[in-house]
């Protein structure tokens, strides 16, 4: 598989009371084509950000620092004029949002939205354009397209305005679709469906899927690898089975108890304690020592290093650096 | 002047149908006119009434009898409009003042012209205030819409402007908003009216001047809200200009802010000129002329009452209509009760 997005030292900040705030620090990663990478981390971890600098669309006064690198089939984003960027916006890289009740613009209809989208980056006729916008909700499951074409965002169902979504993203089959929790904000029969038309689409279309999320669930139905985040850092990344079969963090293994299909029944959940503390309080080292259940010294002083269990997982603890090398000698 | 009369009862006449036609295709706003229609059905009949009498007083043209008695050689040069062809106010009047419906003159006794067909009584020039008075619909509804034309483009632009850009814009346009908001706005208009002379036009872009900053907040605001709201982000990342966001998404969610304001600043601008004539710098033949000429009247013994009481009275039924219009318009408009339907 070729390489389509290589993202390195990627750092957003934001102006803080004693200088600028680091909320996502240093992530680097690669997607591969046609692969369905999920960014998983507790809210306020950074994921949205870390998709939005992808998009360089971070809201000032956020800022991608200098060092960062974001490279799409070969092409430098961060080196890109503006008017150049916002081609490859929806062109290349697409983004589907969390809240499809807010996604649309209440005063004009869903069909012409989609049309603009399309006549943004395609020199068609309007006739030609709406032939395809209808082409394209039948595509992405909405019934009746040519009636739903003149609807009203406030007309249509969440699952429907997320379809619309759907259908605005892949209109300019883009290599990149992003998706920032595109299930969250909808009830659980319909959440299924878009999982289920995301997964079509994908293997159809041959799109790579950035999928942000934090429902182990929807990792488990889309992803091929996961990338573990915590307090604007990745702390694992591997491919699905490594990290829900056999996580290595202790935060991962906390997240994965803690799900209530996988406890054994009648057996209390587990939680992890504490809760995230915001960007301005992240502690040194590592920052999920404090509430850490397998905290050694060294982890409230220095931050851990990546370290490569094999080709494909690695993960960045103390306490598993410290296990393996006491199993090693 | 007969053309620029004439002209702006066409494009009036134009902007309307195209508005008409455009809300008509809108869904949103056809359903949101159609619940207007239905709350305030009095007050929009009213209001067509109104326009209908500015109209009548707008459509004019040179030439024509000019009645008989006048002997006025310089009227029949003038341009008369149709309401002026109907009343033919230069034989339609008297010496002096007289009383509604009133046979004889109000002092002396002397006998009238047209004895009892003074509804409204006469001036101290003898002219009839009926006629005075539907002529001021013109001139109300002139000094309001003309004003709004000039507000409404310079408080959007600055108000996008500040709101979508913040920062150093934002600054900018918040320093010209609090300069001219903390000089009192009186002083400010007589100012600009010395320094552009008398006159309905130069009247109506004093009042513009003074006037937008208020639209010009509310944009601001309102913009401010709208750029960080998803289907802008959205756009943002379909890769969508600046420009085109301003234009397509955050435009069309301002239109019924500006609908609302258009009408309210419509009924203080009407009003702050009624205040401007009694410090006489008014513009000729409003009601507010009317009203300060007859503030000398209403002390005479026996008092002269029917002037002012007109004039008032008219301004009061046209502002009230235009108000409860304002208010019904907020209702239908509110975008939320337009998102929920
Ligand atoms: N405009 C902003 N100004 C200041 N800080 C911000 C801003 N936007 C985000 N942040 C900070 O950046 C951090 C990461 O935000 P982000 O939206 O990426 O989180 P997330 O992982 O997507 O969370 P969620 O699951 O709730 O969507 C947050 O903790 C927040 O405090
Ligand atoms: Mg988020």
């Amino acid at each position: 598989m070729a390489e389509l997005l290589q993202v390195s030292n990627l750092s957003v900040t934001f102006p803080g009371s004693s200088g600028r705030v680091t909320v996502v620090d240093d992530i680097s990663f690669t997607m591969q084509a046609g692969e369905v990478l999920s960014l998983v981390g507790e809210s306020g971890c950074g994921k949205s950000l870390t998709a939005l600098a992808i998009m360089r669309l971070v809201p000032k006064p956020g800022r991608i620092e200098t060092a960062s690198r974001i490279r799409l089939e070969g092409q430098e984003l961060m080196d890109l004029a503006v008017p150049d960027m916002r081609r490859v916006r929806g062109e290349q890289i697409a983004m589907i949002f969390q809240e499809p009740m807010s996604a649309l613009n209440p005063v004009q209809a869903v069909g012409p939205q989609v049309v603009e989208a399309l006549r943004l980056h395609e020199r068609i006729t309007s006739r030609e354009a709406r032939a395809r916008v209808e082409e394209l909700f039948e595509r992405v499951g909405i019934p009746d397209p040519r009636k739903r074409f003149e609807s009203y965002p406030h007309q249509l169902s969440g699952g429907l305005k997320q379809r619309v979504m759907i259908a605005m993203a892949v209109s300019m089959r883009p290599r990149l679709l992003i998706a920032d929790e595109p299930t969250t904000a909808l009830d659980v029969t319909v959440q299924a469906q878009i999982i289920e038309l995301l997964r079509e689409l994908q293997s159809t279309l041959g799109t790579s899927v950035l999928l942000i999320t934090h429902d182990l669930g929807v990792v488990n139905e889309l992803a091929d690898r996961v990338l573990m985040m915590y307090a604007g850092r990745t702390i694992e990344a591997g491919l699905r089975e490594q990290i829900l079969s056999r996580p290595r963090h202790p935060y991962t293994h906390g997240l994965l108890r803690s799900i209530p299909a996988r406890a054994a029944r009648g057996q209390r959940l587990a939680e992890i304690s504490g809760v995230v503390p915001s960007p301005e309080h992240w502690p040194s080292g590592c920052r999920f020592a404090p509430r850490c259940s397998e905290r050694l010294e060294v982890c409230t002083k220095q931050v851990p290093e990546s370290l490569e269990l094999d080709a494909t997982h690695s993960v960045c603890c103390h306490a598993v650096a410290a296990s393996l090398a006491e199993g090693a000698p | 002047m007969v053309w620029l009369s004439n002209g702006a009862v066409v494009v009036v006449l134009a902007l309307a149908s195209l508005a008409g036609i455009a809300v008509r295709r809108n869904p949103l706003w056809h359903d949101a006119m159609r619940r207007l229609a239905r709350r305030r059905p009095i007050t929009l009949m009213a209001l067509s009434v109104f326009g209908l009498i500015a109209l009548l007083d707008s459509v004019c043209w040179v030439g024509g009898e000019t009645g008989p008695g006048s002997g006025d050689a310089v009227a029949a040069y003038e341009a008369r409009s149709l309401l002026d062809r109907w009343f033919e106010p230069e034989s339609f009047r008297e010496r002096s003042y007289s009383a509604p419906f009133a046979a004889e003159e109000f002092y002396g006794a002397a006998p009238l012209e047209h004895p009892g067909e003074h509804w409204l009584g006469t001036d101290v020039l003898g002219r009839d205030v009926f006629f005075l008075t539907l002529k001021g619909f013109r001139v109300a509804l002139l000094i309001g819409g003309f004003t709004s034309l000039i507000v409404i483009p310079i408080a959007l632009a600055f108000g996008i402007a500040a709101g979508y850009f913040g920062g150093r814009v934002d600054d900018a346009v918040f320093f010209l908003i609090s300069t001219l908001a903390s000089i009192p706005s009186l002083l400010l208009l007589i100012a600009l009216i010395m320094v552009l002379g008398r006159g309905t036009t130069q009247v109506c872009i004093a009042l513009g001047i003074t006037s937008w900053v208020s639209l010009a907040r509310l944009v601001r605001a309102e913009t401010f809200r709208l750029r960080e709201l998803d289907y802008v982000e959205a756009a943002r990342a379909l890769g969508v200009s600046e420009f085109q966001i301003i234009l397509r998404h955050i435009l069309p969610n301002l239109a019924h802010l500006v609908v609302i304001t258009f009408v309210l600043l419509f009924s203080s601008m009407v009003l702050a000129e009624t205040i401007l004539a009694y410090l006489g710098v008014g513009v000729d033949g409003s009601w507010g002329q009317m009203i300060d000429r007859a503030k000398d009247e209403f002390s005479r013994d026996p008092v002269v009452w029917w002037n002012l009481s007109a004039a008032s009275a008219a301004l009061f039924a046209l502002l009230l209509s235009v108000n409860l219009l304002g208010d019904a318009l907020r209702d239908v408009l509110d975008p939320r009760t337009l998102r929920e339907l």
